[in-house]
């Protein structure tokens, strides 16, 4: 049983660019999956159309068996919140504090008179807590967002997802704006999540060596295309090659020896 | 840690200052609303009614304009009289406020000499601009004059804190490499901080000229400084004649719009410099 | 060779702006009639007259409290036209900004009746509504609601914008609805920019409530019309010494509030 199905998903924006074409590919439960290519290959295009913050042109998506792509109003809103998602810039609301933007991560589940009013049951306060403190930031609760360092907003972010219980995240470049140590923290985090709670992970990921270290499996765009599905230890230097093109560089010369030094 | 409150719950919004202090503006200005409609000097004004007519008189102005007391030709002239009292009182405005903002500054002048003209300059803009062109009235007469010299005192006042700010932003470093190079006052004021405050001051003298345009067409309509103002209150006190105000509604909204499209193409141009 | 001609340059454009300013000045004292000699010498004079007869004295003095209760009248006007016509401005403004509207096709004409109503000065505004209202308190009341309504939506159109797409996403992504989204994230975010425009606005109108107040024959503006058209020049001079203390106070105490609110 496959908890994600994406079936000859097509996107394109007007008439005439292509940003996803025909994309294919099956998830399931407890995979850790690492999305690679250049900037501007669709990655985030591509995520953003499994939660239908954008709308799909043609093709189909299942998730945890229900047809996303025909999804709309309340159903759509209940399906968003089985999907918890994490973004390059955190995307907090930076005056509130930490248990506040944590919270909105409850929002999906109420009605509109409670949703509008931010009422939130003691039980759900509760969770948050734990699971701000699980993130490591058990000081920082009431510390406004803007106070945070990249990598503390970051797991403000992740904190977010996690009390929608998701069961699956996710992130978009979630380390593209972050130092090498706080990275490292954040995909660290992401991969306990994954083993110990069972969340299946999808990341965008600009960065071969990063993917080749976490993911269980490589999935490689190029210019809106899948141009590799599999193992991350099957992947040749000649595809990586192919799927960054030129802009590789003497950056992604030797992945595999990066990999072995981190 | 989680704060919980008395009761046992798990506070969510944490009371800091700003938190309490949004609160209490927000609670505050509610209030002085809710007074200020008990003590309206509402005249035996019936509101239902009035907003009905106001409507109907939204109609007559914006959909059935037409021009009686003033003509094609003038109309022309007292816009353009308008445009013209906004644009010198600017000028005049800028060229004061230019030196006075320097002395100002408080990383070009004395910290007593700027504070002394900071003061200064907030009494003088904490005067409507109508009272000082009233004022000048009494030694100048109503007309262009005493609405020159008060709309000019007002601009100046509002560009000298501009000015003054702007100057206050430039890089201490590019005066200090200066100053180390021995240059004179002066020196340092045309090589450096008017190249590096240029946009600012140009952007800040446009935003005045709209306001001048607005104040203009009021000093006409109260202070008897001519231009459209002047024809607005006659249409609307003598004549009588939505219509005709409804035609020199359009007049100063077309020319109030190409302004504020310009300053927005500026500031755009501004900040793709930056 | 090419230094020389950008500096050539640079000079021949700085030239041409000022001259083309002094054609423009020019061309502006002939058409206002502006007597420049006459402006000049009445700087003087009116500086010797104020000196003289421009000075509260005690029969002034007894004239406080009527003084004082029409400068109450003014203030609670400028205070309580800005503050409901930025509630209904944010309103408004969630239509027109990208990140909240509704549907595209709203957003133009929000933008456009806020732009009318900001660009019809407020004295116009005043003259247009003499017609409904006659010379009552309304009058001056939607001038400035009118003014302060189209200024408050241009401005938190680009606050909104600025400050919430992200966090939008983010709550999107949850699968928190529409009125949640502005209450929990947007509303917070942007609400310290709007107190803050809120008491720019009330300064203006306050000012602008003595001006409207000479047409419309109420408040504090009326108070100065009337002593000053009877020739009681030194009650009129009081009336100015109170707007300026009072202007000076409110602006002191608004800015201390965008200290602590900011």
């Amino acid at each position: 049983m496959h908890l994600l199905q994406v079936d000859s998903l097509t996107k394109r924006y007007g008439h005439e660019t292509l940003a996803l074409n025909e994309i294919s590919f099956d998830v399931r439960p407890g995979e850790f999956v690492a999305i690679i290519g250049p900037s501007g290959a669709g990655k985030s295009t591509l995520l953003r159309c499994l939660n239908r913050l954008i709308d799909i042109s043609s093709g189909q998506v299942h998730f945890d068996g229900v047809n996303v792509s025909s999804l709309r109003g309340a159903a759509l809103r209940r399906q968003r919140t089985q999907i918890g998602m994490i973004f390059q810039h955190y995307n907090l609301v930076n005056r509130l504090s930490v248990i506040e933007n944590v919270l909105h991560g409850r929002l999906g589940y109420k009605g509109t008179f409670a949703g509008i009013l931010g009422l939130y049951s003691e039980q759900e306060k509760q969770d948050a807590v734990r699971i701000i403190e699980s993130v490591g930031l058990g000081e920082q609760i009431y510390k406004r967002c803007d106070q945070l360092s990249g990598g503390q907003k970051q797991r403000v972010g992740i904190a977010r997802a996690l009390v929608q219980q998701p069961k699956m995240l996710l992130c978009d470049e979630p380390i593209a704006s972050l130092d090498p140590n706080s990275s490292k923290i954040i995909m660290d985090t992401l991969r306990e999540i994954n083993q110990n709670l069972g969340i299946t992970v999808l990341v965008n990921l600009h960065q071969v060596d990063v993917a080749l270290r976490y993911a269980d499996r490589l999935i490689g765009i190029k210019r809106g295309q899948l141009v590799f599905d599999g193992d991350p230890n099957l992947i040749t230097d000649h595809q990586i090659h192919q799927i960054y093109g030129s802009e590789s560089g003497d950056l992604m010369l030797n992945p595999r020896e990066r990999y072995a030094a981190a | 840690m989680a704060v919980t409150t008395h009761s046992g719950r798990i506070r969510v919004r944490p009371l800091t200052k700003a938190n309490l202090s949004i609160q209490v503006t927000l609670i505050g200005l509610t209030l002085l609303t809710i007074y200020s409609f008990t003590t309206f000097d509402a005249r035996n004004i019936n509101l239902v009614e009035a907003l009905g007519e106001m409507l109907n008189s939204f109609r007559l102005l914006f959909f059935e304009p037409h021009l009686k007391n003033t003509g094609w030709v003038e109309l022309w002239h007292v816009l353009l009289v308008t445009i013209g009292l906004g644009f010198l009182t600017t000028i005049f405005g800028a060229i004061i406020a230019f030196f006075l903002a320097l002395l100002a500054a408080q990383n070009l002048a004395p910290r007593w000499l700027a504070q002394v003209i900071r003061a200064g300059t907030a009494v003088v803009r904490a005067v409507p601009t109508v009272l000082w062109v009233l004022f000048f009235a009494v030694s100048a007469g109503l007309g262009s004059v005493a609405a020159v010299l008060g709309m000019t005192f007002h601009s100046a006042g509002y560009l000298i804190k501009a000015y003054s700010e702007s100057f206050e932003e430039i890089e201490p470093g590019v005066l200090e490499a200066l100053r180390a190079s021995g240059a004179s006052w002066w020196q340092t004021i045309f090589q450096a901080v008017l190249p590096a405050s240029a946009s600012a001051l140009l952007s800040w003298t446009f935003v005045r000229f709209e306001i001048n345009f607005s104040t203009a067409i009021a000093m006409g309509a109260t202070a008897g400084a001519g231009g459209i103002g002047y024809n607005m209150f006659m249409a609307s006190v003598y004549y009588l004649d939505l219509r005709e105000l409804g035609a020199l509604s359009y007049a100063i909204l077309l020319f109030a719009m190409l302004l504020e499209w310009l300053a927005t193409r500026m500031k755009a141009n501004l900040g793709a410099k930056s | 060779m090419q230094p020389l001609d950008i500096f050539q340059l640079r000079r021949r454009h700085a030239i041409f702006f000022f001259l083309v300013l002094v054609a423009l000045t020019y061309g502006a004292v002939l058409v206002t009639e502006y007597d420049t000699v006459r402006g000049l010498t009445a700087l003087p004079r009116a500086a010797t007259w104020a000196a003289s007869n421009f000075v509260p004295d005690a029969e002034a003095f007894r004239r406080l409290p009527r003084i004082l209760a029409k400068l109450l009248d003014t203030v609670l006007m400028a205070i309580s036209s800005a503050t409901v016509a930025s509630a209904c401005g944010l309103v408004v403004a969630l239509m027109g900004a990208t990140t909240t509207r509704l549907h595209p096709w709203l957003s133009l004409p929000a933008r456009g009746i806020a732009s009318v109503f900001r660009n019809i000065d407020v004295s116009a505004w005043a003259l247009i509504l003499l017609f409904s209202f006659g010379q009552s308190s309304y009058t001056g009341y939607f001038a400035l609601f009118f003014v302060t309504f189209g200024f408050i939506v241009r401005v938190m159109i680009e606050t909104i914008d600025e400050v919430s797409t992200d966090s939008v996403e983010a709550l999107r992504a949850t699968g928190a609805g529409y009125l949640a989204i502005i209450s929990q994230s947007i509303i917070p975010a942007c609400l310290p920019q709007l107190i803050s425009w809120v008491l720019f606005m009330i300064e203006t109108n306050i000012r602008s409530a003595t001006l409207v107040g000479i047409l419309t024959g109420t408040g504090i503006g009326f108070a100065f019309d009337l002593y000053f058209k009877s020739f009681n020049y030194s009650s009129a001079s009081l009336v100015v010494l109170v707007i300026v203390v009072a202007v000076l106070l409110i602006e002191s105490l608004s800015n201390a509030i965008r200290r602590a609110v900011l």
